[in-house]
Order: C-alpha cells, then sequence, then structure tokens
C-alpha cells in the first residue's frame, strides 16, 4: 500500500480491467438494461460495437490523451483545504480539482471521448441534454472543436437558472432548444432528446451527460469518467504513501461519482460515500435524493432507483443545484448500493449552502454547488471519523455558474439582485436578509444545519 | 409461438375474412377525464374500430409526439391510475371491441406484473402493448403474460435487423405493431413506403402473426392505403386530436367512420 505511482496518461484508463459489471447486455446486478424503443436498439448496438473498438483502437488513445492533456489540462491536481478541514472534526481533506478542467467540469472528460466516438461513426450532428449546462457547454465545446453541429436540450426552467451557460453554449455555435413540456427540467430534456434522436438516428448521435440512460452509456460514461479517479488514487498514494479513508462525491446521474469511485471498488477499507441532493430534507418529499428516498423502476431507458409515485409516474425532483435536480440514478449506482460497496447521504439545499460558503472562505475556491454537497459530505464524515481520516472529494465543476443562484441565497446586496432564474434561492434562502450572512470563517463555527 | 389461443389474433384474422384490415384505434385513459375518455373509446368503437388500444398515462412518455404528451400530461396531473385503465378496458369489452392496453414499462412495474396481467385478464382485455419493453428485457411479463393467457404486442421498426425481426415476432401474440417510420407519434401527410418494406420483411421473417401498421395514419384515404398491405391500421394522435379539439365522442365517431371505409375500400 506504500508504493508510489506515477499519474498515469489517461488513456491508460481505458485499457484498464473494468469492474466485473455491467453484464454484456448492459445489466448491473438487477439495475441497467435497455428500456427504450425497438428502434433506438440498432443505434444503441451500433455505438456498443464502435465504442468497444475505439476503445482499444492506438490511433484514437493517442488522440484522447492529446485532447486530455493539452486542451483539458489533465492530469488534474489534488489540493488539500486545511483550513476548510478544521470545520471537518480534524479530519485531512483533499480535494480532486475536476473544476480546473476546461469548461469548468468534469464533464469534458466524457464528452471528448463521446465526440470522437461521434466522429468515428461517421455522424456530423450531436444532440445532448442538460441541466446544470455544463454537460451542454462541454459537449458545444466538442462540438465546436471537431466540427459537429450541436443541438443543446434544456428545460425551460433550467435556462433561467443557468442562463450564463445559455449564453456560453450559443457563443459556442450550439442551437439551445428550451423544453416547455413535463416539469421543463432535466428530465424533460432527456426525453425531447431520445424524441430527436429516434428520429435523426442516421445523421445524429446522442452524447448523454451522465452515466445513466440505457446500455452502452452507462458502462462507456463510466469508463470516459474513470480517470478521474484513476489519477487520484495515484496522487494520493504519491503524496500520502497510503488510500485515503473515505472518497466522497455528489451525485445527480452519478458520472463524477462513478468517475471517482471505480478505481477504488477493489480497495475494500476505502469507503465510497456518494452524496444526493436532499432539497427541503428528504423527509419533505421535496429533494432528488433518488437512492435515499426512492425506490427501483424504469425511468430514461434502465431500471435504477427513482422517485416515482403509486402509479409509477416519476415524480418531480427539488434541489437547489440544477445539475442534481433529476429524478433519476445511473444504474451502477443503485448496484453499488444494493452490494453495500457505497453508501448514499443526503445533503440538504442549506447545508450544500453552507459548504459552499465555507470553501469560499477557507480556501479562496467557488465551487459548483452540486461540488458543494459533497463538500457538505466531507464536513460530516470528517466529524464521525475524527482527526486522522483522509478524505477524498470530487470537486466536480467551479461555481462561476452559479454566482446568481449563491448572491441571492446569501442576499449579497443589491447590485446583484436575483432575477428570474433564483426564485427558489430566495424563496428558500435568505434572499429578504441582506445582513452578513457570509461570517468570517475564521470565528464562525459551522454547526450542524446552521446556515454561516 | 405455440397455437394458445389469442383475441387479438382472431378478431384481425376475421377482418381478414371479410377481405379487409382490422383499425385499431388510441386513445388514452384520462383524457379529457376518465368517463369522457371512456366515453370516446365506445365513440370509437360504434364508428368502427376492431380493436381499441387503451393508453396508461405516463409522465416520461418518449415514443410520443406533441399531441399525445399534450392529453397524456393532463391525465397524468389528474392521477389516472391503472384502475381507471382497467374500467376502460371493460368498458371498450363491453362495446364489442377488443380492449388491449397499451403502456409504458414502468407504471406496469409498479403496479405489479403479475398482478397486472391476472386485473387485465378479469376485466376483460387481451393483453398489452409495450412501447419501451423490448423482448430481450421482457422474460417476466413474457411468463405473466402466458400464465393469465394475454396476448402480448412488442414493436419493430425499420432499423431492426433481421435477427430482431425473427426474434421479436417470435415472442409476439396477437399481432406485430410495425412502426412504420422512424421516429414518434404524430400525423403525417404520407406514410410512406418505409412501412410496407417493414411490413413486408417482418412477414419474410416466417409467421403468420397479423403485422399491424402504427405511426402517422390520420384519415381515410391514408388507412387505405397502409390497409393494401397491412393486416391491420393503427391510428392514434388523430384520435387524440379530435379531444384536443374539441369535438369530443362525436368527433371520434366520425373518425372512425371515416378510417373504417378506409380500411374497407379496395
Ligand atoms: C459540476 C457538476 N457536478 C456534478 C454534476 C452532476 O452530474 P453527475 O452526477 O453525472 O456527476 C453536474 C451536472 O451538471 C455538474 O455540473
Amino acid at each position: 500500500m506504500t508504493t508510489t505511482a506515477p499519474v498515469p496518461p489517461p488513456d491508460a484508463s481505458l485499457l484498464r480491467p473494468r469492474p466485473e459489471w455491467p453484464d454484456a447486455t448492459g445489466h448491473f446486478g438487477r439495475f441497467g438494461g435497455r428500456f427504450v424503443p425497438e428502434a433506438l436498439i440498432a443505434a444503441l448496438d451500433d455505438l456498443t460495437e464502435a465504442y468497444e473498438a475505439m476503445r482499444v483502437d492506438p490511433v484514437f488513445l493517442a488522440e484522447f490523451e492529446r485532447l486530455h492533456r493539452d486542451y483539458t489540462g489533465r492530469p488534474s491536481p489534488i489540493t488539500e483545504v486545511p483550513r476548510f478541514a478544521e470545520h471537518c472534526g480534524g479530519a485531512r481533506v483533499l480535494l480532486k480539482r475536476e473544476d480546473l478542467n476546461h469548461t469548468g467540469s468534469h464533464k469534458i472528460n466524457n464528452v471528448l471521448g463521446q465526440a470522437l466516438l461521434t466522429q468515428r461513426i461517421g455522424k456530423k450532428r450531436v444532440i445532448a441534454e442538460t441541466g446544470a449546462g455544463q454537460h451542454g457547454v462541454a459537449t458545444a465545446t466538442a462540438a465546436a472543436l471537431l466540427g459537429l453541429e450541436c443541438v443543446v436540450y434544456m428545460g425551460e426552467e433550467d435556462t433561467r437558472r443557468q442562463a450564463l451557460n445559455v449564453a456560453r453554449m450559443r457563443l459556442l455555435g450550439a442551437e439551445v432548444i428550451p423544453v416547455t413540456t413535463g416539469s421543463r427540467t432535466l428530465k424533460d430534456a432527456i426525453n425531447e432528446a431520445f424524441r430527436d434522436w429516434v428520429t435523426n438516428v442516421d445523421t445524429t448521435n446522442y452524447v448523454f451527460g451522465t452515466v445513466a440512460g440505457p446500455h452502452p452509456f452507462p458502462a462507456m460514461v463510466r469508463d470516459f469518467q474513470r480517470v478521474i479517479g484513476d489519477e487520484a488514487r495515484a496522487q494520493v498514494l504519491d503524496r500520502e504513501g497510503r488510500l485515503p479513508d473515505a472518497v466522497l462525491a455528489c451525485v445527480g446521474g452519478g458520472s463524477n461519482a462513478i468517475g471517482i469511485f471505480t478505481a477504488f471498488v477493489p480497495d475494500a477499507d476505502v469507503r465510497l460515500v456518494g452524496l444526493e441532493a436532499g432539497g427541503d430534507g428528504v423527509e419533505t418529499g421535496r429533494h432528488a435524493s433518488s437512492i435515499t428516498g426512492g425506490e427501483p423502476g424504469v425511468l430514461h431507458g434502465a431500471r435504477s432507483y427513482l422517485l416515482q409515485d403509486e402509479h409509477g409516474q416519476t415524480v418531480e425532483s427539488h434541489s437547489i443545484s440544477a445539475g442534481l435536480d433529476y429524478p433519476g440514478v445511473g444504474p451502477e449506482h443503485s448496484h453499488l448500493h444494493d452490494l453495500g460497496r457505497a453508501e448514499y447521504r443526503p445533503i440538504t439545499d442549506s447545508q450544500a449552502m453552507e459548504a459552499f460558503a465555507l470553501l469560499c472562505r477557507t480556501e479562496g475556491i467557488i465551487p459548483a454547488i452540486e461540488s458543494a454537497h459533497a463538500l457538505a459530505g466531507a464536513v460530516q464524515l470528517g466529524r464521525e471519523l475524527g482527526p486522522d481520516a483522509l478524505l477524498l472529494v470530487n470537486l466536480s465543476g467551479r461555481g462561476d455558474k452559479d454566482v446568481e443562484t449563491a448572491s441571492a441565497w446569501f442576499g449579497l446586496g443589491a447590485s446583484t439582485a436575483p432575477t428570474d432564474g433564483d426564485d427558489r434561492a430566495v424563496e428558500a434562502g435568505r434572499g429578504g436578509d441582506p445582513g452578513a450572512p457570509l461570517g468570517d470563517a475564521d470565528t464562525t463555527t459551522v454547526q450542524d444545519g446552521d446556515a454561516l | 409461438m405455440t397455437a394458445s389461443p389469442s383475441r387479438l389474433a382472431d378478431r384481425i384474422g376475421a377482418a381478414r375474412a371479410e377481405g379487409r384490415s382490422a383499425l385499431i384505434a388510441y386513445l388514452p385513459a384520462g383524457y379529457p377525464d376518465v368517463p369522457s375518455s371512456i366515453e370516446a373509446m365506445v365513440a370509437a368503437v360504434e364508428g368502427g374500430a376492431d380493436v381499441v388500444e387503451i393508453g396508461v398515462p405516463y409522465s416520461d412518455p418518449g415514443m410520443d409526439g406533441p399531441t399525445i404528451q399534450e392529453a397524456v400530461e393532463v391525465a397524468v396531473r389528474a392521477g389516472t391510475g391503472m384502475a381507471d385503465v382497467l374500467a376502460a378496458v371493460s368498458a371498450v369489452a363491453q362495446a364489442g371491441a377488443v380492449p388491449v392496453v397499451m403502456s409504458y414499462w414502468n407504471p406496469v412495474e409498479r403496479y405489479g406484473v403479475d398482478r397486472f396481467a391476472t386485473d387485465l385478464a378479469a376485466a376483460g382485455g387481451a393483453g398489452a402493448i409495450t412501447p419501451d419493453l423490448i423482448p430481450d428485457e421482457a422474460a417476466e411479463w413474457i411468463a405473466a403474460s402466458d400464465a393469465a393467457g394475454l396476448d402480448r404486442v412488442f414493436l419493430v421498426a425499420p432499423s431492426s435487423t433481421d435477427a430482431r425481426l425473427a426474434a421479436t415476432v417470435g415472442a409476439c401474440r396477437g399481432f406485430v405493431y410495425a412502426a412504420s417510420t422512424m421516429g414518434v407519434t404524430g400525423t403525417r401527410t404520407t406514410v410512406g413506403d418505409t412501412a410496407q418494406v417493414l411490413v413486408d420483411r417482418t412477414r419474410e421473417v416466417g409467421s403468420d402473426v397479423p403485422v399491424c401498421v402504427g405511426l402517422g395514419v390520420s384519415n381515410g384515404d391514408q388507412a387505405a392505403e397502409v390497409a393494401a398491405f397491412a393486416d391491420g391500421v393503427i391510428v392514434g394522435s388523430a384520435y387524440v386530436r379530435q379531444l384536443l379539439d374539441g369535438h369530443g365522442a362525436d368527433g371520434v365517431r366520425r373518425l372512425s367512420q371515416d378510417l373504417a371505409a378506409g380500411v374497407r375500400r379496395r
């Protein structure tokens, strides 16, 4: 365990032994599979076959490695955050800095792989769904880079709360289509993207943004994202001479979490902790905690945990974080939960925002609100484990896109008065109380459930 | 397939014996409300539908276009559930047509697959069409539908390989649903020859399961065109359009009459 290892190049991730799941038809235990119209099966089969061939093709691997290094800026560093860790029961906290990637989150790792795959299968148009806009921005970026036409479906509700990312996508040449059906959020954007795909499948590839959806997406996106954990495991071993006690990540669909978990799955002593969006609290029913607060069912092409009512209708999720505001979760997480290999906990909006403020003030890093859920998990777990614990947290994205929401939440001044998109933050947060919600971190002790 | 009796195949066979195709009408339970949706289904039967597909409202209807989405969204919001669907099944059977349920998979799974099969059979339903359940994932449904003596209808598409056509047709009882074009439900001005190619390919895999064509048919002329090569003509969005436009059960009945004349045209 004390051997040091150099950080592996990103292309090596695709050649590593994979977990024993999924099976050949995409099942992770009782989860996963393909629950889609027959019309899409041929495209999914083609994609599976092309991906398996591409995964071991040296020409592709070299190009993938080059883009990760020269374009994204991999490997992403590990940053120790001691001033933040003072609020974590004295545990040491290391951040895996996916926020420093080009485009600002882990989403680019997956998109570069799928965009190269699109080129390989000779399609000229990509479509994507997006919630927070990070996957849409990443897809628009890769499409611009590779000369592909790009259409992004985004719930109308999300286009308002993530207006900055809508502008970014448009600047990058993508067409953003606001989706006005259903709850007008990510789940409806996925429905629209599938409808587009089934209609235009001859010319179009669907670049899926997370480890959900029908086979091969959960396995393929995992493979593209596992670079996070492969790097981090080597980096932590190299600097600490030991593995972390726990690895923490937020879980929306689950791609950044699977990305950092996968390398550690065989390390039985390393706890894997996924933080789901608890919204107003799981007990209120207004949350996005599919595993903690949902039940198995079928949504968007796979069997997994999901939020549903007694008729099997998908229930709307609630979270301050658009990127976690999804009523389902990738099937591999459901399987890891069944196996007891990973544990999943809800983090409420207020707990996440508290951790968000804490990282800003103690370390000079503005995290994505999604990632702040993982940080809040570190505050909790650190206090449980005590001073000797070493925690590795995936900082999946940066918070630029969230500045308006956060300003509204903390009631920061009239110049950043909340717009339309921040109703929720105002309503749920402290928008009407622009006092001094962001105290000096050195003199502020974070209490459970108490905002800074 | 074993030669277990099939109410759908029998009814489609009876139409064939009259030298015509069967008319299959789709309407969702619960739009504009449950009683009116049942009235509309009965009107579709009175106008000449042989089979009624009773749609189970679902929050994420990935295979449906805007027309059906709009109606189904209303039904979902009103809390329409399987009990309402089963009531519609009984009403359609009483009106003299063969009722078949059309459901995305999650509502069935949530209700309980065995319980669904048992209750559907008890209500007088012939079976179910499952647009997002492929035979590869259907072991539980195949067992339950066999046990309850229900028909099960899977879909084939222009993109299906010959191997998949053969496997899918082999798993169907009642009829095979040929989705005529690559896309979602909705009316189209032309049905196109992809439908005929698909029907021919489906028949060539060597089965006598009837092949019915859906997606895009909206009037008697198109019905006649499809009836020339298919065992049944499935019409959905055009029926729903009648209700969305406020023409009610009368509009549905008139549309059925037009379509029923279409499937009889030579
Ligand atoms: C920064 C960031 N983290 C996490 C997520 C959630 O996605 P996933 O659970 O697939 O990592 C998103 C989604 O938009 C995101 O932007």
